[in-house]
């Protein structure tokens, strides 16, 4: 044994990024042995897919672009949404309700630690989650895939903002609403109208244009277009409100969302249940 | 009375206190819950803080764990303010909670490890298991858990950390005689390691069998404070002495019980006296009579 093997005594507890991958584990972990929601986030998107592909069979949305092309990207966007907002606003009104948040605040959890678990757990579910949705998609609806590297560039920077923005406003929802109760019928409510609005269901240039308007103001809308602009060739984009792609825009909503739902957490996040 | 006064306090101990607190106050919507406690925990030392439900001794105790806001007066706990102190004060105190804090589908060894990477210095997992005898439970889903056991990997998640100060609400509430008794002990074996346990508690034998000082509190006012044995000084020095005459039971309560006993045996010369019996009041006696004279006085 050398010298180094032996820890120094340690004054100071551990740092709360240490903390927070030993939380990312231990989320894992619970997230693997609870199989309702295991088989809700991989087999829900999934089953979008196969009941769109079933409706629309091999119609055409622009020459060339078929329905279950056009809905893989929406279909993609719910399910990020799905894994960081819906699952995380849930999770943590139950994890407060049950006393495990006021047992962590005992224990002096920083609270980034807190979130650098969730938005952890988070990211690896929602990759699992895609590559399976993306496998069935291309295997069993033979959807072509994008093969250039730009298109999966893209395809990384709006999962990354999306699951961010998606886990701080989960996070943020959960400190508004009072009790698990009230935040498991509301979240999914809310998830519901979102993906209505947002044109997961529709094809975008059929919205109506306040509708388009009033989506624009949440970040599912942008992630759904990101999600279009790589999975739909650009010959596609005319059939955007705008007829663009609008990557910058989309990434600047995006960006700014996880910036607001940050603030929001840094300032209401509670362990308790309001006394 | 010179013989009660205290000799003055040496400074190098003044620090040596684990709790002092001063006036603490805290209303919730105009109500006074905690009306002016002062209070001090002395290290090493297992205090009782006792009360029947809705006296304040919760509230009490999370405002000295950090937890909740004090309206009024001043709280020092391992000399920093528990509304400022940071994380490494919080690694040096250790609480006894209601929840693992990591949900149900862990097995007690897995909890016990992921929370050790919390702590500066943790015990290892190993001499965690077995001094609170959940060795062979181990490999056990926290789910699967006897109530008692569930209570014991609460019991080591608290102590985990090598706490200075623990903090034990109600512990023993809900458990069977038996498990109580093993919690005593593993109460016990805590404070010959000096740790200092401040526990709250609305069962009187628990308070007499673990404390070293008693803390009665009613109406959110520590009423008084003393060994169990000496508890409610005055209350306890009345003796109620009880005999029978021409077929009548009588009594008396007096401080002086040998200058009653005297006279009933000046007016009974033929020897017995019938139905004597002379009784000092029971802790419970003076528990209920403290708790009584505090609620019936509101400020």
């Amino acid at each position: 044994m050398t010298a180094t093997a032996v820890p120094a005594p340690l004054s100071a507890p551990p740092s709360a990024l240490s903390v927070g991958l030993a939380r990312i584990g231990l989320e894992l972990r619970l997230y693997a042995r609870d199989p309702g929601q295991v088989a809700f986030s991989f087999a829900y998107p999934v089953i979008m897919l196969v009941i769109f592909g079933s409706v629309f069979g091999d119609e055409e949305v622009v020459p060339g672009v078929g329905f279950r092309q056009y809905f893989l990207a929406g279909i993609a966007a719910t399910g990020v949404m799905l894994t960081s907002f819906q699952a995380v606003g849930t999770g943590v009104t139950e994890e407060r309700d049950r006393g495990d948040l006021a047992r962590l605040q005992t224990l002096g959890t920083p609270a980034l630690a807190y979130g650098i678990g969730k938005a952890g757990q988070v990211v690896v579910t929602t990759v699992a989650q895609l590559a399976v949705l993306l496998a069935v998609a291309a295997y069993a609806y033979d959807v072509p895939m994008p093969t250039e590297a730009s298109r999966w560039l893209t395809f990384a920077w709006v999962v990354v903002l999306g699951i961010l923005s998606g886990t701080v406003l989960g996070l943020a929802v959960a400190s508004v609403v009072g009790s698990a109760r009230s935040a498991s019928a509301g979240i999914p409510a809310l998830a519901v109208v979102l993906q209505f609005l947002s044109g997961v269901f529709f094809i975008d240039s059929d919205l109506p244009r306040w509708m388009d308007q009033v989506a624009a103001l949440f970040p599912l809308t942008w992630m759904v277009q990101g999600m279009r602009s790589v999975f739909l060739p650009d010959s596609a984009a005319v059939a955007e409100q705008a007829g663009s792609w609008e990557h910058g825009t989309t990434a600047l909503v995006l960006a700014a969302w996880v910036i607001i739902g940050t603030v929001v957490c840094a300032r209401t996040f509670r362990w308790r249940r309001a006394a | 009375m010179t013989a009660t006064q205290t000799a003055p306090v040496p400074p190098a101990l003044v620090h040596d206190e684990a709790v002092r607190v001063r006036g603490l106050a805290k209303r919730y919507s105009g109500r006074a819950v905690v009306d002016g406690i002062d209070l001090d925990v002395r290290r090493g030392e297992v205090f009782a803080l006792l009360g029947p439900n809705g006296a304040g001794k919760t509230t009490t105790v999370e405002i000295l764990e950090g937890v909740r806001r004090r309206d009024g007066g001043e709280a020092s706990v391992l000399g920093a303010d528990p509304a400022q102190a940071g994380r490494a004060w919080r690694d040096r105190i250790g609480v006894v909670g209601q929840s693992t804090g990591a949900g149900n589908a862990l097995t007690v060894r897995e909890t016990l490890d992921h929370f050790a990477r919390y702590h500066a210095t943790p015990v290892p997992t190993g001499e965690l298991l077995a001094d609170v005898g959940l060795a062979d439970a181990a490999r056990q889903r926290v789910t699967a858990l006897s109530g008692g056991q569930r209570r014991r990997l609460e019991v080591a998640l608290g102590v985990q950390g090598r706490p200075e100060l623990l903090f034990l609400d109600e512990p023993t509430t809900g458990m069977d005689p038996v498990a109580r008794r093993q919690f005593w002990t593993l109460v016990e074996g805590l404070r010959e390691r000096g740790t200092t346990v401040l526990l709250t508690t609305h069962y009187l034998d628990e308070a007499a069998h673990l404390a070293d000082r008693v803390g009665v509190v009613s109406a959110g006012r520590l009423v008084d404070v003393a060994p169990p044995a000496e508890l409610g000084g005055a209350l306890r020095s009345e003796a109620t002495v009880r005999w029978t005459e021409d077929g009548a039971p009588r009594s008396v309560v007096t401080a002086e019980p040998a200058a009653v006993l005297r006279d009933l045996l000046a007016a009974h010369p033929a020897g017995e006296v019938p139905g004597l019996t002379v009784t000092r009041p029971g802790l419970e006696d003076v528990y209920l009579r403290l708790v009584a004279v505090a609620q019936e006085d509101p400020r």
